[in-house]
């Protein structure tokens, strides 16, 4: 079969197209849309992570007091309350911007306004769970 | 010219018939998710500052452990579907990619039978 007239040929001999490619996409202004869609994908990864805190808090809980103390210890300092607030806010996120992801499956939504507007709307929703849960947890506990 | 297999021609399906499993299977984790993951953030909430004995508490009653049980199994299914999806993604490299799928399908399997051995010890009281 003949080659098609717009390969050139490398020095090595490979073929490669001349025709034009989609910019890389670093070339790209990050959009409202795109970085979402990466943070989708970001805060998945991180939630996956927080499944091992998953494993082990129900371990501690399993194994006794000692073991269940040294974690609530821990979540009771500023870096554990920080680990706890983003994997609050990831979920929330992967939650809202999930049911946005259900209704494009559906055909739903794909208007690039519509697009826009259940974007900023996930997350404006993120941030407003992720804050109630902060202050119900403050007024369970008397700080959280 | 094809870049069809012999096999994948005899057979006449292309990705008929399977194609959509993934995508199917992580849709309904995801919606079976949407209420388990809210009652897991709940029940956090409420246990917020307790202590060892009023958590175990909480754990031990059946509706709890059935539901923690339920979230860990949907939590470690949905996560091997969407960790499954970023390795094809980024790892290009044949065997590194096989060993990648293999070794997160079995760090899942190890991480929830954990999990659920220790739901079952609280709600067993052991």
């Amino acid at each position: 079969m003949r080659e098609p007239d717009d390969l050139s040929t490398f020095p090595g001999g490979m073929k490669h197209s001349t025709r034009p490619l989609s910019p890389h996409l670093q070339i790209y202004r990050p959009q409202l849309t795109s970085v979402l869609s990466i943070a989708h994908r970001g805060t998945g990864i991180l939630l996956a992570a927080g499944a091992l805190f998953l494993v082990y808090w129900l371990n501690a809980l399993a194994s006794g007091p000692d073991a269940f103390n040294f974690l609530r210890s821990l979540a009771g300092t500023w870096y554990g309350q920080g680990v706890l607030l983003g994997f609050c806010f990831s979920l929330f996120y992967h939650l809202c911007n999930g049911i946005r992801h259900l209704f494009w499956d559906a055909g739903v939504g794909f208007e690039l306004s519509t697009a826009y507007r259940s974007g900023r709307a996930v997350v404006a929703a993120s941030l407003v769970l992720t804050a109630a849960t902060w202050v119900a947890a403050a007024l369970m506990g008397g700080g959280a | 010219m094809s870049f069809r297999t012999p096999l994948s021609r005899a057979r006449g399906l292309g990705a008929a018939g399977h194609g959509t499993a993934h995508f199917w299977a992580q849709r309904v984790s995801a919606v079976a998710l949407i209420p388990l993951s809210l009652w897991f953030v709940y029940s956090i909430v409420a246990i917020a500052d307790a202590r060892y004995e009023a958590v175990r508490a909480w754990a031990s009653q059946p509706a709890s452990a059935l539901l923690l049980a339920v979230f860990v199994v949907g939590v470690f299914y949905h996560a091997h579907l969407g960790i499954q999806v970023v390795i094809e993604d980024y790892v290009h490299t044949p065997w590194l990619r096989v060993a990648s799928l293999v070794l997160l399908r079995m760090l899942v399997f190890l991480l929830a039978a954990a999990a659920l051995f220790a739901v079952l010890r609280i709600a067993l009281g052991s």
